[in-house]
């Protein structure tokens, strides 16, 4: 057990998309800067969670998988969360939900998407990043932050360290909390004050037929097909945007904004989908259905709550408290 | 206060705090204040803080602050607040070299326009612009308003790059691309105004509030600051 060694991770081939993340950029968003960070929190932190990590240590997020390499320089003990990517340690399959051992010269590959889009790999104690205005999170389009402080992805080459201080590595008896964000198909909205721009019929619509997810969907914002939503406000004046905001463009086809989402913009909006929403629309492969379920503040802010609690109530050797799937 | 500001809900832990209806450079002493008030009011349980034409919004701490405790310490804020001297900003000269190879559309700028390339650059130099708002990028700032006739709207199908230092206008809007990145509005000139480093370090050139005229610069002085000249159509 290198539970307080240093590590490495090399990067073999990069696959299309994996960069390092943390809980994200804050208190700059006046800046013009996004907030970035890991697009599924919730797997991100039970990542951390499975070594002792603090819960917003440095991890990767590996989407879609598609070829990436890493290489480990030394024995260690890692954690996958999140999607399963199809995960291989040499030949041995690895599923997220767990820590494993790796050891020095064993390469990690992850290939293809069974289920979800998003897997976070955590090493012991959090990769050694610099932070760039207060986050690790490498966010390409601005340029800021990961491993080279560029914001660049991860690329061939990359050398991947890490100076753990772990604490002592934890198992999950079973999974239903943690897959939160990997099951269902409702994405809860806490609607906003523009909602009663739209339609009745569109409000409807909205509410009641399913959106399929769109190929063109990335960490900037997800578009969703279905039925045409019609607003009375063609487009406003821009003003900030929230996490998870659902507006509507003039055809009508909703993009919902998520962690690299652009910091103002003049589209009307139905609302803003909740924290756990958020992070279960970054897990949907194109072509999978949602369906939009509003919800209260009041009640969005409680599942939230609790999805916080569960972290510190998990104790080793203990089962985590189902969660809500309706939240 | 006036009539028209209003608090709305607008995401779990996040509320839009709506000043004006419309676009006006009189707004800017508002917001300036507003933006000043709120960030006092909420010290620790402000997480973000985003200013913009005619609204701020609030993103707070909402585990750790009821809601109704935040919505009255903005109404508290709004009660008495006074607008800023918008004299307070800052004024920035940026020296732009205005040139067909790095500002294509001074030719769609002009022929919208019935003028001279030349007088396109007299008239966007010609006057001074505030900063509304930061977004779009790292440091970017909307700025306006140009004059009517230069007002140009942005290109049916946007570039995949625009160069960093790009000088723009869309609408009656100008703007400074703060580094590489894709973009619709129509480029005039380049300038080595260092956007991105100041955001990067979070101490942002241009602020909300802020004045900003642009000078025009020979290729030979913007070379000597250091300025790239690619053309804008053979970016990397």
């Amino acid at each position: 057990m290198n539970r307080n060694g240093n590590g490495v991770l090399r990067v073999v081939q990069a696959g299309p998309l994996a960069l390092m993340v943390d809980d994200g950029r804050f208190g700059v968003r006046h800046l013009g800067v996004t907030q970035g960070g890991a697009a599924d929190w919730f797997s991100y932190r039970w990542a951390n969670w499975l070594l002792g990590n603090a819960l917003n240590a440095a991890a990767l997020e590996i989407a879609i998988g598609g070829g990436l390499v890493l290489e480990a320089e030394a024995d260690a003990t890692l954690a996958l969360m999140g999607a399963d990517l199809d995960v291989r340690l040499d030949d041995r399959p690895v599923a997220p939900g767990a820590s494993f051992r790796i050891g020095a010269g064993q390469r990690l590959a992850f290939r293809q998407p069974r289920n979800g889009l998003r897997a976070y790999l955590a090493v012991p104690g959090g990769f050694d990043v610099t932070e760039v205005l207060g986050s690790r999170s490498a966010t390409p389009r601005e340029q800021l932050g990961g491993q080279h402080g560029d914001g660049r992805a991860l690329q061939a080459g990359d050398r991947l360290r890490w100076h753990g201080q772990a604490g002592t590595t934890r198992s999950l008896p079973f999974l239903p909390a943690t897959s939160l964000t990997l099951s269902g198909n409702s994405l809860a909205l806490v609607p906003g004050a523009q909602i009663d721009r739209f339609t009745g019929a569109s409000l409807y619509r909205a509410f009641n037929l399913p959106w399929r997810v769109d190929d063109r969907a990335d960490r900037m914002g997800v578009r969703l097909v279905g039925p045409k939503l019609v607003c009375r406000m063609g487009s406003m004046i821009s003003e900030g945007i929230p996490l998870g905001a659902v507006q509507v463009p003039p055809d009508g086809q909703p993009i919902v904004l998520l962690n690299d989402r652009q910091t103002i913009g003049g589209y009307p909006r139905l609302g803003a989908l909740t924290p756990l929403a958020v992070a279960r629309l970054a897990q949907c492969l194109p072509g999978h259905e949602v369906r939009f379920v509003a919800t209260a503040r009041e009640q969005a802010l409680e599942t939230y709550r609790r999805c916080l609690a569960a972290f510190d109530r998990v104790s080793p050797g203990q089962a985590p408290r189902p969660l809500s799937r309706s939240s | 206060m006036t009539s028209t500001m209003r608090i709305e809900l607008t995401a779990m832990d996040v509320v839009m705090v709506r000043l004006f209806d419309s676009i006006d450079e009189s707004n800017m002493g508002w917001i300036v204040a507003a933006d000043r008030e709120l960030r006092e009011a909420f010290g620790g349980a402000l997480i973000d803080l985003v200013p913009s034409y005619t609204t701020l919004m609030l993103h707070y701490d909402a585990l750790n602050m009821e809601h109704g405790e935040a919505l009255a310490r903005i109404r508290r804020v709004l009660e008495r607040l006074e607008p800023a001297s918008t004299e307070l900003g800052r004024c920035h000269d940026v020296p732009v070299w205005y040139d067909l190879s790095v500002g294509p559309e001074l030719v769609r700028i002009a022929e919208r326009a019935g003028l001279a390339v030349d007088e396109v650059i007299e008239r966007h130099c010609g006057r001074d612009y505030q900063v509304f708002a930061l977004g779009f990028a790292p440091g970017y700032g909307f700025m306006g308003l140009v004059e009517e006739a230069l007002a140009t709207p942005r290109l049916p199908t946007p570039r995949r790059r625009v160069a960093a230092g790009s000088v723009g206008i869309a609408d009656r809007q100008t703007a400074i691309y703060p580094l590489l990145s894709p973009g619709g509005w129509n480029i005039l000139g380049r300038t080595t105004f260092p956007l991105f480093e100041h955001a990067r370090r979070g101490d942002p050139l241009l602020k909300p509030g802020d004045r900003v005229r642009f000078q025009p610069i020979s290729r030979e002085e913007f070379i000597r600051q250091g300025g790239d000249t690619t053309p804008l159509e053979l970016a990397p």
